[in-house]
């Protein structure tokens, strides 16, 4: 049994998937979906536990080996990964029975979830797979169960915002495709290690770079670095309450994934870095990303809108961490890949209780809003201090590798990076603080109808537990920074 | 190899250069799907083309030795296909959802509904 | 207890205090006696850290590793023990003060207030007993959140304001500079330790060197270095309780003691004396100095004019740190004592005047030593002490400082400490001889006889007051401590 534990974390959400969608009863389909969402869970902590005790896991399909078969391989990166995608989702779908049962009409509740666990799948699969081909495949699995989730939102724009998304998405797809069929063409092969032992014994080739062009480009728009981030404000706002919860934790930390899997396994770091010179590409617009969209942010009315483009911003640390090309850089990616999951989701979450009770996550809505709401807003506070990146929180630690990273590196630019780190920190503190005070200080709106209450325990439990986990990874980070450490040593190809 | 030799490749990227072209400067929402499908398909020959042997036949065991074609990337273009019609479909069914809300499907239409509802 | 477990549960007794004081939230007289009473165990404890420190030990307690090589940990030592005995104290009587002044000015949320408060206590504990720059960063960030409810309490649109002004200076400073102060000198030295003798020396150049001095210095915003003084005024809106011990003890004394354990304990006295950046900054405290004073003439609400005065002295603190020799450090440690005992008096007599006779503004205090005696002598007492003058504690930390001045060769320096206690003469007897000497303003109804402040308050200010003068006859357990640290 545990000997298929790699392939089980895939299978079961993708069997799970179909059952959601033919028991046509909600609860049902959630209670499925939820036993689906722990049971991943549980096998993705069995996997990082066997993987941090006997090194990297290789599964081959359908017991055909690899190069010919295909494999799925596990080794601390993806483990970690993971966590975080099963992590999301176990808390996510609790969180999800309340909120959906009101933002989505009871008839297609059952078929919502079937999505949702398709996502779930798509994710998993994309996490798993050494096969190149395969990751295009779980790809568009998550993406098109993706952008039918986006398209649930109550909103009609939300509409728009998936159609957008499907668009862009599938450019990106599509992208990807063309990298991997240059690729194929010259090595023969789509096994990523087998790729990546034939494409260094291969050396520069013209072929291979336009390959890294496609994907580069095809990456990028799936994990909305800047200028191709467009797709995601729109998507994240309209969303359902739980879909932008588990979106914004998941969709694009997986695509960072994929961006370390080709550039650090496939490529090898070395080609990407001194041959490419791929950080000549990604630190500027990193750097762009973080300061542009952080400016952004402060001047949205929408608080929803607002975080959205507050994750691009993030997106852009983590990319900033990846382009330092230095083991201290790449663990601060690593780990605000994990942080910012935990982050983004805590405030989305919040933000869903606010929309179950009010309606609305304008900032003129949630006016006095703490006094009604003090849970919910407490968490909302709790979660702005880790984004912000104050002590005992995630985002810290965070900031801690990323500042340090930036130090180790000489040259003049490098302190340009620290200096924007640190000023966009402190423009966190100001869109955070916009919320807060509208919250706090300002008297509330008069009220029509039923008085606005707490949220339900439903809703605080799951929340509070993502928040707590803020704390938790933020007080306690040695088994984070150990693991993305690792993680970050192996991907460079340096013992750990 | 000549220019001619290389024509499916010249096909792969005159086909995605239409796609590309249409999805990026038409307005109307159905046409973009057409767009993307048509970006789609050019990758299908693309990976058809580099399976492809001189010669080559389908890959059946048969007496003798026979030169295959590579079988492995029209499987792959099999899922790939699978794919599109997937794609192009939720595509579709989202712009008939957006023509019950809006009833348009241009999209500075549906842009300039949305400006007039902010207001 | 063992000393070590005395250091921990200093941190964690007010921590925990907080949350039974707001369980106890709808019975106050036992929410207050709960508050007082766990301040008094606090000082009790803290007093038992003492003779160990003088036998010599110094006690660790590590929490636990938050990132590999980076620890929250508490260690005892000589200059932080000095500060939580100050602030242990002062709670206690603050504590007393708030009570009778928040129930004599019928505040709100009043149980918000004091759950708070007592954050702010344990926090200032943990600054005070930080084992490292990290515990101390985290500290200080926490008591830079938790009195942000305190100082925006009456929730006015002022309060907000006030609030945006102090949290947005002291975020930026901290984040801006002091946490990329403390991840360099990581990067540099390869430890966040305390350690005696520092543990910078060697490990770059000056320049490097003194461009870590300047952000630690800026970086600790607390210390209200000009130009990064607006918040201290700003926070005059809060209630004044929290003016007197946080504005006055707490949170503006974490920034100084930040300096003074970061010069002596990262640094190291050789190294500093060796930076450039050293007098450089100790020119820009001696300028906050006498700008601090400067504009502490031109306010007329007392509140104010006792903020920038604040703001004026802290530097003293600052300057102590920055000559880099014995006398400095220890005439900076005690003027944290001193000035803290005396600038709470004062702050005490600012709030029973404005409980009492409703006045806040200096030139409408005509008159009112003769209803409140005792508040105004008080006033006088505080006064002296902040002045310099004797009979009170003042005396002797001045004293240090200007040996340092002269120890350190900067004349100038010393000519800058004797025009500030001038002019400090000046805006701070005018108070006490104005409600003395000058008649009532012409529109004030004034009741005949004594109309004091509640009881709670004049006890508190009288306690303070008295050991102003108290610490001018026996300044030696201070001045033990800091022999302690300079050795």
């Amino acid at each position: 049994m545990t000997v298929h534990l790699p392939v089980l974390q895939v299978v079961i959400p993708l069997l799970a998937a179909p059952l959601c969608a033919l028991v046509r009863h909600g609860r049902i389909a959630w209670g499925i979906a939820l036993a689906t969402s722990w049971a991943s869970f549980w096998i993705a902590v069995q996997l990082l536990r066997r993987v941090q005790a006997e090194g990297p896991i290789s599964y081959a399909l359908g017991g055909w080996a690899a190069p010919i078969g295909i494999e799925y391989r596990i080794d601390l990166v993806n483990a970690f990964v993971l966590i975080i995608v099963t992590a999301i989702g176990a808390v996510v779908i609790p969180y999800a029975l309340k909120s959906v049962e009101q933002e989505i009409d009871a008839a297609k509740i059952p078929l919502f979830y079937a999505a949702f666990i398709l996502c779930l799948t798509g994710l998993l699969g994309i996490t798993v797979t050494g096969d190149v081909f395969n990751v295009f495949v779980f790809l568009e699995v998550s993406s098109l169960s993706a952008y039918a989730l986006i398209g649930l939102g109550q909103d009609r724009r939300a509409l728009t915002a998936a159609y957008q998304y499907l668009i862009l998405g599938s450019i990106g797809a599509t992208f990807i495709v063309i990298g991997i069929g240059m690729m194929y063409v010259m090595t023969g092969t789509l096994n990523m290690m087998d790729l990546s032992v034939l494409l260094a014994e291969l050396g520069p080739n013209r072929t291979i770079a336009v390959a890294f062009g496609f994907l580069t480009v095809g990456i990028s728009l799936k994990l909305a670095l800047f200028p191709l981030h467009s797709w995601l404000p729109n998507a994240y706002t309209y969303a359902p309450s739980a879909v932008t919860a588990f979106i914004a934790s998941t969709a694009t930390k997986v695509a960072v994934y994929m961006l370390l899997r080709f550039f650090f396994t496939v490529f090898g770091w070395a080609f990407s870095f001194d041959v490419m010179q791929l950080d000549l590409v990604l630190l500027p617009l990193a750097l762009i990303a973080i300061f542009s969209m952080s400016l952004v942010a402060i001047f949205q009315t929408n608080v929803k809108r607002m975080l959205a483009y507050s994750s691009v911003a993030q997106i852009g640390y983590i990319i900033l961490g990846i382009s330092m090309a230095s083991v201290t850089g790449l663990t601060a990616g690593i780990l605000h890949l994990f942080n910012h999951a935990m982050i983004k989701g805590a405030l989305f979450m919040v933000l869903g209780c606010v929309m179950y009770r009010v309606g609305s996550v304008e900032i003129e809505a949630m006016r006095g809003l703490a006094k009604k709401m003090p849970w919910t807003m407490a968490a909302f506070v709790a979660g702005g201090f880790s984004l912000i990146g104050l002590p005992f929180t995630v985002g810290f630690i965070s900031k801690w590798y990323l500042i340090l990273g930036a130090l180790e590196r000489d040259g003049w630019q490098w302190w340009l990076v620290v200096g924007l780190v640190l000023t966009t920190s402190l423009m966190a503190v100001v869109y955070i603080w916009r919320v807060v005070e509208a919250a706090y200080f300002q008297d509330a709106p008069d009220e029509v109808g039923e008085p606005i209450r707490e949220a339900p325990l439903a809703m605080l439990i799951p929340t509070w537990t993502l928040i707590l986990a803020n704390f938790y990874f933020g007080i306690d980070a040695t088994f984070t920074s150990e693991v993305a450490g690792s993680a970050a040593r192996a991907l460079m190809g340096i013992a750990p | 190899m000549n220019v001619l030799g290389l024509v499916n490749y010249w096909a792969f990227i005159f086909l995605m250069m239409v796609g590309f072209y249409i999805l990026i400067s038409q307005g109307n929402l159905i046409k973009k799907i057409v767009g993307l499908s048509v970006f789609q398909t050019s990758v299908f020959i693309l990976y058809i083309s580099m399976g492809k042997i001189r010669g080559g036949t389908a890959p059946i065991l048969m007496e003798g030795d026979p030169v295959y074609s590579n079988p492995l990337p029209h499987v792959l273009i099999l899922t790939a296909i699978v794919v599109g019609v997937a794609t192009t479909a939720l595509g579709l069914s989202l712009v008939v959802r957006i023509h019950e809300a809006y009833g348009t499907v241009e999209e500075d239409e549906i842009h300039d509904l949305d400006v007039a509802e902010a207001e | 207890m063992s000393p070590e477990v005395i250091a921990a549960v200093a941190v964690g007794l007010p921590l925990v205090s907080a949350f039974a004081i707001l369980a106890l939230g709808k019975w106050p007289n036992v929410r207050d006696a709960v508050g007082i009473g766990t301040a008094g165990v606090l000082f009790t404890l803290v007093l038992r850290l003492v003779g160990p420190i003088k036998d010599g030990l110094r006690p660790e307690y590590p929490i636990l590793e938050v990132l590999p090589g980076v620890s929250l940990g508490l260690k005892v030592e000589p200059l932080g023990l000095l500060f939580a005995l100050v602030a242990s104290f002062l709670w206690i009587v603050t504590a007393l003060y708030a009570v009778g002044y928040m129930r004599g000015h019928h505040e709100k949320n009043q149980t918000r207030f004091f759950a708070f408060f007592a954050i702010a206590i344990s926090a200032a504990m943990g600054v005070a007993f930080s084992a490292n720059l990290f515990t101390l960063f985290a500290f200080y960030e926490m008591i830079t959140l938790c009195t942000f409810p305190l100082v925006t309490h009456h929730g006015t649109p002022e309060a907000k304001k006030a609030g945006r002004v102090y949290l947005g200076i002291l975020l930026t400073t901290s984040i801006g500079f002091q946490l990329l102060a403390i991840i360099w000198t990581w990067q540099l030295a390869g430890t966040l330790d305390f350690r005696e003798g520092g543990i910078l020396a060697g490990t770059a150049s000056n320049g490097v060197l003194s461009v870590l001095l300047i952000l630690f210095v800026f970086g600790a915003g607390k210390a209200a270095v000009m130009p990064f003084h607006r918040w201290l005024p700003a926070a005059m809106v809060a209630p004044t309780p929290v003016s007197a011990l946080l504005h006055a003890v707490a949170v503006v004394k974490v920034g100084v003691f930040t300096i003074l354990k970061v010069s002596v304990y990262v640094f190291g006295l050789d190294l500093l004396g060796t930076l450039a950046s050293a007098t450089w900054l100790a020119w820009v405290a001696a300028t906050t100095i006498i700008l601090g004073s400067l504009v502490a003439f031109t306010k007329d609400n007392l509140k104010a004019r006792l903020a920038y005065s604040t703001i004026s002295q802290l530097s003293y603190i600052v300057l102590g740190a920055l000559l880099a020799n014995e006398w400095g450090i220890i005439g900076g440690g005690m003027h944290i004592a001193m000035h803290a005992f005396g600038k709470i008096t004062l702050f005490f007599a600012a709030g029973a005047v404005l409980v009492a006779a409703h006045e806040k503004d200096i030139s409408r205090m005509g008159g009112l030593g003769r209803t409140m005696p005792i508040t105004f002598g008080a006033f006088f007492i505080g006064s002296l002490s902040i002045i310099g003058l004797p009979p009170a504690g003042g005396a002797w930390s001045k004293w240090f400082l200007g040996m340092g001045t002269l120890e350190a060769g900067q004349i100038g320096l010393l000519v800058v400490l004797m025009v500030s206690s001038l002019l400090s003469l000046v805006y701070l007897l005018e108070v006490p001889v104005r409600a003395f000497f000058s008649a009532p303003p012409e529109d004030a109804h004034r009741g005949e006889g004594i109309h004091e402040a509640p009881r709670l308050m004049l006890i508190a200010m009288t306690v303070t007051a008295l050991a102003t003068l108290g610490l001018f006859l026996n300044p030696g357990p201070f001045y033990e401590l800091m022999r302690l640290v300079v050795n």
